[in-house]
């Protein structure tokens, strides 16, 4: 998990250090400008690469080694069960749709917004009780 | 075995049916299949390029003469608004990120699916859902919005543009900017956490790294784009005073918070087509990629870069830091000419071949060389000055993203169809599709350039005879035609290919990356058996035990592989 | 497979690059041609199709573009070179052709690094000498023009060096209209400058984004909403005469195609005749007052 903890830890370095070099150069009075949204926008790019980095960097010195991450790894190693991988769900459908009729109530007035979460929210129900019982099977 | 012996290809059929499986119409709209899903997205997205293609026809045709009137000037703003809009939310981002990484990318780090089925399925149809509503605009009363693809403030606020398309529009970007972020997560998730065993992260094919690095570019960037419409719908309707000048507000706030998302987004739309022609060319020239580590942190810096020059799209504003953006803007030269030196290096002294793949592959080198030097002197904030919102814009990034997008994404498209499929395109008509397009984009993009120069601005539904700019015009217009050529032979070659398949093995190419280990199309949950895997190529590897990478330990009789060794749980 | 020696990669061989001797000739015709073409056409530069600039700023922007230009062109001929040999020489022959599977060479990949941080800090730093030049606002400038950008046209308002108002004002007087009038048509406004002169611009915008673009001038700005013309303040010194066109660049609405203006630069003499005129003419119908 190193190598996707510095690429990340990355991210927020080069975030910070471009919002700090942004954020001086702007105080110079020779720029009618004000930099306030560049900086914000700056500093949360490194946050964003700062907060998952930074917990795969702590959680890498910690947990077990991965055989994806064994340069001598052996394709036995990644026997058994990989992951869950739900097939065949209809709420996904029903979930786009329902956020798209949400979204519509901003051209057509909230009715559409009405109609939309009574489809999210049953998208929502099925979701939780495919994955409690397992998901459908192809 | 998938690797050595030709699996009998079932075209269309799962592999195993263990219920009554869904079919048809049910079929679709209920499958997690990162396959199926990643098809749709193709599907849908070259509809829309087809869309945005015939728009470009029409504008094209109206200022091949002073004077036209072939469309209104409203139409026309509309078209280029749509053109614009259609092509780089609707097509070229979902046709690489939403298509071809759906599809590719948890195979080549050989994972039975994405990590998240669901969630991609949703971004699908949040996807689909935005791009009906884009196009769906124009039934509206006032037509679609019509206010270009940026919608700068205040023109986009419900003074200078009312109507229900402009809001459809920003419905249509909401959507389709949660199915960016969505798909992004999933991508960054299955390449973190679903690898095949001994697939280190520097042993990633470069088209995923490039794909992981588009996800995080799209993690920052499309929240600012749907926090700055959200705010510009405010303005609209509830009288928020954001972008307004009366009540406070800042204009140029919009054009700060829209290059922030709008710059990243050009990188956004070209990485991955980077990662695409990084494939090509190994496979092509019989050699691994050159530099893969110089990739790998080209593609990084690239994306770095990108968040810190936003405002050289706002130059000529006077309000923004100039040599700030200008150097950053020149320094992201640095790490794409790394990227075209190792293509090069790819190619240099290997065994190449010309199959269609390839040929577009190249080509999208030559164009992108021209758009992308083209981009140096734009990044001189007085270069800018002259050339800002010309035609001299409109050419260099029409040459950028014409040549990632359609250049390359067709050299994707020929290079994995037969992975998708299990059949072969036609080859002869992918070299003429090839031809009539690398001609016709220089046809019509280098007059561009200079007509540019000659003072002819963007966005403009007709100009004068007395201007001058006719000449150029109407030889841009017949560069314009060609490509509508290239384009039709490239689905009359669909057509034909689909009418009289020729049957693809698992590996047609002698490639090297994981997806050509298993059959074509892939069965269900992706792999029956991974090959032991020491490189980049573990394909490669395993078929030439004996020219494996130089500096790599041969791969001969190493490893044993287990019948069905990675196993999925089916929930 | 024959063994065949890489000296890209083998340390031994590298200094011998004679087998790349045709590449190097491939390269150095065109740079010689286009060098050539400069010496050819007199010592001077080829334009490459951009406007030399009507006033000092555009022709230093001029200058700095043509510099741009031929660094542009040496790195597309060497890069289009390095593409096509290989598509040249290294294709397959046969069917079994197994290439050497190199896939590194760290101190060429540094070469190529360092090279263009080079190449493009030359350059930074070209455009900032430049920038500065245009930049540059004079403290006490010939005239001073307050131009006002709005939906869709121009006006134009006049006032000495020092800020009075000398009662001028030309404004648009086309109705936006399908049909693009020719250039020189009187409907369109047309800002009368004297030559030689150094002109300072206050610019505004009534309603939307505008781009106040003369491309002769190598030169254009925004009039944006809420930023004063004072400060939103560019100049130029005039140095040809003549009639430019100008043009809006910054779309801005459904008629934004007619959103023309022109520039005529004359005499300092024949330039007071005007204003002259202009002021009794406009005293006596009441327009001019300043905005």
């Amino acid at each position: 998990m190193k190598h996707e903890a510095y690429f990340l830890l990355f991210i927020a370095a080069f975030g910070a250090v471009v919002a700090f070099i942004f954020w001086a150069v702007g105080l110079s009075p020779v720029y009618l400008t004000i930099t306030g949204g560049g900086t914000i926008m700056l500093v949360a790019v490194s946050l964003l690469g700062l907060l998952p980095g930074g917990y795969y960097l702590w959680w890498s010195k910690r947990m077990t080694p991965r055989a994806e991450d064994d340069e001598h790894a052996e394709p036995s190693d990644g026997a058994g069960v990989v992951a869950a991988f739900p097939s065949s769900s209809i709420w996904p459908f029903v979930l786009g749709l329902g956020a798209a009729f949400i979204a519509l109530a901003l051209v057509f007035g909230f009715w559409t917004a009405i109609f939309g979460f009574f489809l999210v929210i049953t998208a929502l129900v099925g979701v939780i009780i495919e994955s409690r019982r397992g998901g459908a099977e192809v | 075995m998938t690797l050595v012996a030709e699996r009998p290809v079932h075209l269309g059929e799962p592999e195993h049916e263990h219920h009554a499986a869904p079919s048809g119409f049910y079929k679709w709209v209920t499958s997690t299949d990162h396959k199926d899903i990643g098809r749709s997205y193709l599907i849908t997205s070259f509809v829309f390029f087809l869309i945005a293609g015939c728009m470009a026809v029409i504008m094209r045709t109206q200022l091949a003469s002073p004077d036209s009137s072939i469309v209104t000037q409203h139409g026309y703003n509309e078209l280029f608004t749509i053109h614009g809009s259609l092509m780089l939310y609707l097509f070229a981002g979902p046709f690489a990120f939403g298509g071809l990484a759906n599809y590719i990318v948890p195979l080549q780090v050989g994972a039975p699916d994405m990590a998240f089925p669901r969630l991609n399925a949703l971004s699908y149809w949040l996807y689909l859902t935005g791009g009906l509503t884009m196009v769906a605009s124009f039934l509206t009363v006032g037509g679609a919005a019509d206010f270009g693809w940026v919608a700068y403030a205040p023109l986009s606020d419900a003074v200078n543009s009312p109507g229900a398309g402009s809001d459809m529009w920003i419905v249509a970007l909401v959507l389709t900017g949660f199915s960016a972020i969505f798909t992004g997560v999933n991508i960054i998730t299955t390449v973190f956490y679903l690898r095949a065993p001994g697939l280190t992260m520097f042993r990633v094919p470069i088209f995923t790294w490039n794909m992981v690095v588009t996800g995080i570019l799209i993690l920052i960037a499309f929240p600012v784009l749907t926090a700055a419409l959200i705010m510009l719908w405010a303005d609209r309707h509830i009288g928020a005073h954001i972008y307004t000048v009366s009540g406070g507000g800042v204009p140029v706030l919009w054009q700060n918070l829209f290059w922030f998302f709008g710059h990243p987004e050009v990188y956004i739309l070209a990485l991955p087509y980077f990662g695409i022609v990084t494939e090509v060319i190994p496979v092509f020239s019989r050699k691994p990629t050159f530099g893969y580590r110089g990739m790998v942190f080209a593609t990084i810096a690239i994306a770095a870069l990108s968040t810190a020059v936003w405002a050289h799209h706002m130059f000529t504003t006077g309000v923004v830091l100039l040599p700030f953006f200008s150097l950053m803007s020149y320094l992201i030269a640095v790490p794409t000419g790394i990227k075209f030196f190792n293509w090069i290096g790819t190619m240099w002294r290997g065994s190449l071949v010309f199959n269609t793949p390839m040929l577009f592959s190249i080509g999208f080198l030559v164009v992108f060389l021209f758009g992308g030097v083209t981009g140096i002197f734009l990044a001189s904030p007085p270069i800018d000055f002259a050339t800002h919102d010309t035609y001299f814009v409109v050419a260099h990034f029409h040459e950028v993203l014409f040549g990632s997008a359609v250049f390359a994404g067709f050299s994707g498209l020929y290079y994995w169809y037969p992975k998708m499929t299990g059949r072969m395109l036609r080859d002869r008509l992918g070299k003429a599709s090839f031809w009539f397009m690398f001609v016709g984009f220089f046809v019509t993009f280098l007059p561009q350039y200079l007509v540019g120069l000659h003072g002819m601005p963007r966005r403009i539904a007709e100009y004068s005879q007395s201007t001058g700019w006719t000449t150029l015009n109407r030889i841009s217009t017949v560069g314009a035609y060609l490509l509508f050529i290239a384009v039709a032979i490239m689905l009359v070659n669909f057509w034909v290919s689909w009418r009289k398949p020729v049957i693809a093995g698992a590996n047609p190419w002698d490639a090297g990356t994981l997806e050509w280990g298993t059959s074509s199309p892939p069965p269900h949950h992706n792999f029956n058996s991974i090959p032991p895997i020491r490189s980049e190529r573990p394909v490669w590897d395993f078929n030439h035990p004996d020219h494996v990478a130089l500096g790599h330990p041969s791969t001969n009789g190493h490893g044993k592989v287990p019948a069905g060794a990675s196993e999925v749980e089916h929930g | 497979m024959a063994a065949r020696v890489n000296r890209l990669t083998d340390p031994v061989r590298r200094r011998s690059l004679g087998r790349h001797a045709r590449l190097r000739r491939i390269v150095t015709v065109p740079l010689l041609l286009l060098v050539g073409a400069i010496a050819l056409g007199g010592c001077q530069v080829p334009s490459f199709g951009a406007f030399r600039g009507a006033t000092t700023q555009g022709r230093t922007e001029f200058h700095l573009w043509q510099l741009t230009m031929i660094a542009g062109l040496v790195v597309t001929v060497i890069v289009f070179c390095l593409i096509v040999w290989p598509v040249i020489r290294h294709r397959r022959r046969s069917a079994d052709e197994m290439p050497r599977q190199f896939h590194e060479h760290i101190p060429l990949e540094i070469t190529y690094t360092i090279i263009p941080v080079l190449i493009v800090g030359a350059l930074f730093y070209f455009t900032v000498i430049a920038e500065n030049k245009i930049d540059d606002v004079a403290a006490h400038p010939n005239e001073i023009i307050h131009i006002l950008a709005y939906r869709w046209g121009w006006s134009f308002t006049y006032d000495d060096g020092n800020g009075q108002p000398q009662h001028v004002q030309i404004a648009t007087t086309a109705e936006p209209k399908l049909l693009a009038q020719p250039d020189t048509s009187t409907e369109y406004p047309q800002l009368v400058l004297p030559d030689n002169a150094t002109i300072r611009i206050d610019l505004a915008s009534a309603d939307v984004v505008h781009g106040f673009y003369i491309p002769e001038f190598n030169f254009s700005r925004y009039a944006q909403p809420g930023v004063l013309g004072s400060q939103q303040q560019f100049d130029f010194t005039t140095t040809t005469d003549g009639v430019f066109r100008g043009q809006c660049t910054q779309y801005c609405g459904l008629y934004h195609s007619e959103m023309l203006f022109s520039v005529r630069v004359e005499s300092s003499a024949k330039f007071q005749q005007w204003l002259g005129a202009e002021q009794a003419q406009q005293a006596g119908s009441g327009l001019g007052a300043s905005s």
